[in-house]
């Protein structure tokens, strides 16, 4: 079958591959073909997020993606390119911090019930391989958005009964954050774990809200605009 | 720069670690050849033990007994008891810093049973325990502004020597991003990169990156390696791809079939000895196969999601209604570095901690949800104890030299003639070792693969890179990955060559039974000199 890698130009490889899945394919690619291809990977059973790339326009992990005949293959978006399909994620990792992403002290004997458990479950399921950040076309406009993945975080922590400082927490993500998402959903779609950041900033806004934060956008037009652009008041 | 500590890899052991150092006052560098979350430790599944009794009636003396147990004679006791003894610490702790374990009906952190344990005493995090406590604690570094330098490969530790007795003072790192050889200068270095099941090739269940290259380095700069002929085989990975099917499936009541579809061993058995009875039945001719069926659609699609759908992935059949071929696969090194109960190699300076290190905790057989709990309790020692060191080194010496020194190493491996594909010889060597050092072994057949793999060495400079690119280059990181594989592929060697009796996970068809003689610790140094202590 034969596969096409964007590498400094679109790069076809021919290979006997039905049925593997696509890092698979990359590894017989680099063993045999071709020792120059470069690509990341490590665990091949989707928890550490290394393999995520574009098949198709489409962010997949590489080592849960069955390759077609075909396929283009492609780096990350939003993040820099080091070379053919390895791209420098320190700038969209960073956003971890810059969001705070973290429980702000260390808290002793807090009993967590089951419920609180299953609050930021899903949440915590994330293995940062940033795949909602390079579907995110929020970056087209905002560069410092603090994005999908570091504003589900944010959510893991302040919805949690440990976060002794949750305002704080909240404070952080009123610029950059909650209120620059469009909510188009294309983070949800791409997740390999099926979190939706776009319900998690949801959430925080509706948080946001009760802390007397509203929508930036529309607070300069008084009493704001509704989705449908009709004003309230 | 002083009070400066560098920690060599960003897993579980390393982020603890340097959480530790900063907390004990030092200046603290990570430095990973990946991404921290990216590391080996976010694979662990089961869970941490930690005597707590939050399910059911447990004790430290308990825990200590069944690692003892597990680990056949070969454990340290006292080192032992301070892990059982911190355990329910440190899982206070990860829960302190917000560690999303699963909780109990009564508001509790979950535990449940793994193998070899006599109570429920593995805390987990559903099925994602080790992802989850790495992803806390790198966010706590976050939190704590612990610098860390992504995508920098270990080249080697910088050692002086001061009176005769050898020292620290750095490191030098292949910036894989420019292509650059950089030197770090530091008074106090943790080793914390792992472990090297990866020696099996394919037949590994571990991430890539587990190519011992801190071992590698450790041993090369004059530190002494122990009982490195003890690796563990998980008994259910997928034949295909070695990815893991977790002991869970067993647990809830999966059989092990043969060929004929008979079940032909206790399933839930120690680790060691299901490995073995499956690998019999492999060496009759036979396959092997994990059913599942009987546990339903419902139970499967509940219980067991992970495990339905790597199956599908990797061996395209459905669990539900199909055998699930299986094979054991080399999943954990007790083998390391050997350490004090200071965490301290016989180098000044130099620390280890984590799977790369020996601190005499696992002894011939890892117990389950040890690991997890071992990099905690080490990491935290570690840390500060490397932390306490740099901040009593009053000299700082100049390193900065040794950047041309090691250009020009790599400058040379450029060179090589690259006659021969290395991922091939990479290939043979684990399918040597899958066959010879694996669940069984024989003193005839080992001798026959050092001498291979000394051949290999041999023919290292026929091999090299064909890509010279200096920036992002993965071909040249592969190849220096397998440099250090083959070097510590010789003293694996060496050590279960020496070892004339089965004990735990290193089992000789030509020697069955343990011998009191060897009830000591193997001790090798890069000469492959042998010595037992105790």
């Amino acid at each position: 079958m034969k596969i096409n890698i964007k590498r400094d130009s679109v790069v076809e490889y021919d290979i006997d591959a039905e049925g593997s899945t696509l890092l698979e394919l990359l590894n017989r690619i680099k063993t045999e073909l071709d020792p120059s291809l470069s690509y990341s990977s490590g665990c091949r059973s989707s928890v550490c997020g290394s393999c995520a790339v574009r098949a198709n326009g489409k962010e997949v992990l590489a080592c849960s993606y069955h390759a077609k005949d075909g396929d283009l293959i492609e780096p990350l978006k939003n993040s820099e390119v080091m070379r053919d399909l390895v791209v420098d994620m320190d700038k969209a990792y960073g956003f971890n911090a810059k969001a705070k992403a973290w429980q702000s002290s260390i808290t002793e004997n807090v009993l967590l019930s089951h419920e609180d458990e299953k609050r930021n479950e899903l949440q915590s399921d994330c293995i940062l391989c940033g795949s909602c950040y390079s579907a995110c076309p929020v970056y087209a406009v905002n560069s410092e958005f603090l994005g999908p993945f570091a504003l589900t975080r944010v959510w893991r922590y302040v919805s949690d009964k440990r976060e002794q400082n949750p305002k704080e927490k909240m404070d952080v993500i009123q610029t950059n954050g909650v209120w620059d998402c469009t909510l188009c959903n294309e983070c949800t779609l791409v997740c390999p774990q099926e979190i939706s950041s776009k319900a998690d900033i949801e959430k925080l806004r509706a948080r946001s809200a009760m802390l007397g934060y509203s929508d930036p956008s529309f607070a300069s037009f008084g009493g704001g605009f509704g989705f449908d652009g009709s004003p309230q008041f | 720069m002083k009070n400066r500590v560098i920690v060599i890899g960003g897993g579980g052991a390393g982020l603890v670690a340097a959480l530790s150092a900063h907390e004990s006052g030092a200046e603290v560098v990570v430095i990973t050849k990946e991404y921290p979350t990216r590391s080996q430790t976010c694979m662990a599944q089961g869970g941490i033990n930690a005597a707590l009794s939050n399910v059911e009636e447990d004790s430290v003396e308990l825990h200590v007994e069944n690692t003892l147990k597990s680990a056949h004679g070969l454990a340290n006791e006292d080192a032992v008891r301070f892990l059982c003894q911190s355990a329910p610490d440190v899982v206070l702790w990860l829960d302190s810093i917000g560690v999303p374990f699963s909780r109990t009906k009564e508001n509790k952190i979950a535990q449940r049973k793994l193998g070899g344990a006599y109570a429920a005493r593995a805390c987990y995090a559903q099925d994602y325990t080790g992802l989850k406590i790495l992803h806390t604690l790198y966010d706590r570094c976050m939190a704590e502004g612990i610098e860390i330098l992504n995508e920098r490969y270990l080249l080697d530790f910088i050692i002086c020597s001061d009176k005769q007795k050898p020292y620290v003072s750095g490191v030098s790192v292949l910036n894989i991003r420019s292509g650059e050889v950089e030197i770090h200068e530091a008074q106090s270095v943790i080793v914390a990169t792992g472990g090297y099941s990866r020696v099996f090739h394919k037949h590994s269940t571990n991430s890539v990156a587990s190519s011992g290259d801190g071992i590698a380095a450790a041993v090369r700069a004059g530190a002494r390696l122990s009982d490195m002929e003890f690796i563990q085989f998980h008994p259910t990975a997928l034949k295909n791809s070695s990815v893991l099917i977790s002991e869970s499936a067993r647990g809830a009541g999966g059989y092990l079939l043969n060929s004929k579809g008979e079940r032909f061993t206790n399933e839930l058995s120690p680790r060691d000895e299901v490995a073995r009875a499956i690998n019999d039945e492999i060496a009759k001719g036979g396959d092997v196969f994990l059913d599942i069926r009987h546990l339903g659609t419902e139970f499967i699609e509940n219980e067991l999601p992970q495990e339905a759908k790597l199956a599908k992935l990797y061996e395209n059949i459905d669990p539900v209604h199909e055998l699930i071929p299986i094979k054991p696969s080399a999943h954990y090194t007790m083998g390391g570095i050997e350490v004090d109960e200071n965490s301290s190699t016989c180098i000044n300076g130099l620390f280890a901690v984590g799977e790369c290190a020996s601190h005499r905790v696992h002894g011939a057989n890892r117990l389950g949800g040890n690991s997890l709990l071992e990099l905690v309790v080490f990491g935290k020692l570690s840390g500060d104890r490397a932390a306490k060191y740099a901040m009593s080194v009053d000299k700082t010496t100049e390193i900065s030299e040794n950047k041309n020194i090691f250009q020009e190493k790599i400058a040379e491996i450029k060179r090589y003639t690259n006659e021969i594909n290395f991922y091939e010889k990479q290939r043979d060597l684990g399918e040597l070792f899958y066959l010879h050092v694996g669940i069984k072994r024989e003193k005839k057949s080992l001798y026959s693969v050092l001498d291979k793999v000394r051949e290999t060495r041999a023919l290292l400079p026929k091999m090299g890179v064909s890509d010279k690119t200096k920036e992002y280059n993965t071909n040249l990181r592969e190849f220096l990955e397998f440099k250090n594989m083959l070097e510590i592929s010789e003293l694996i060697l060496i050590s279960a060559i020496g070892r004339d009796e089965s004990r735990g996970a290193h089992f000789r068809v030509d020697a069955p039974h343990a011998d009191k003689k060897f009830e000591a610790h193997t001790i090798i140094d890069k000469e492959g000199a042998l010595s037992y202590e105790n």
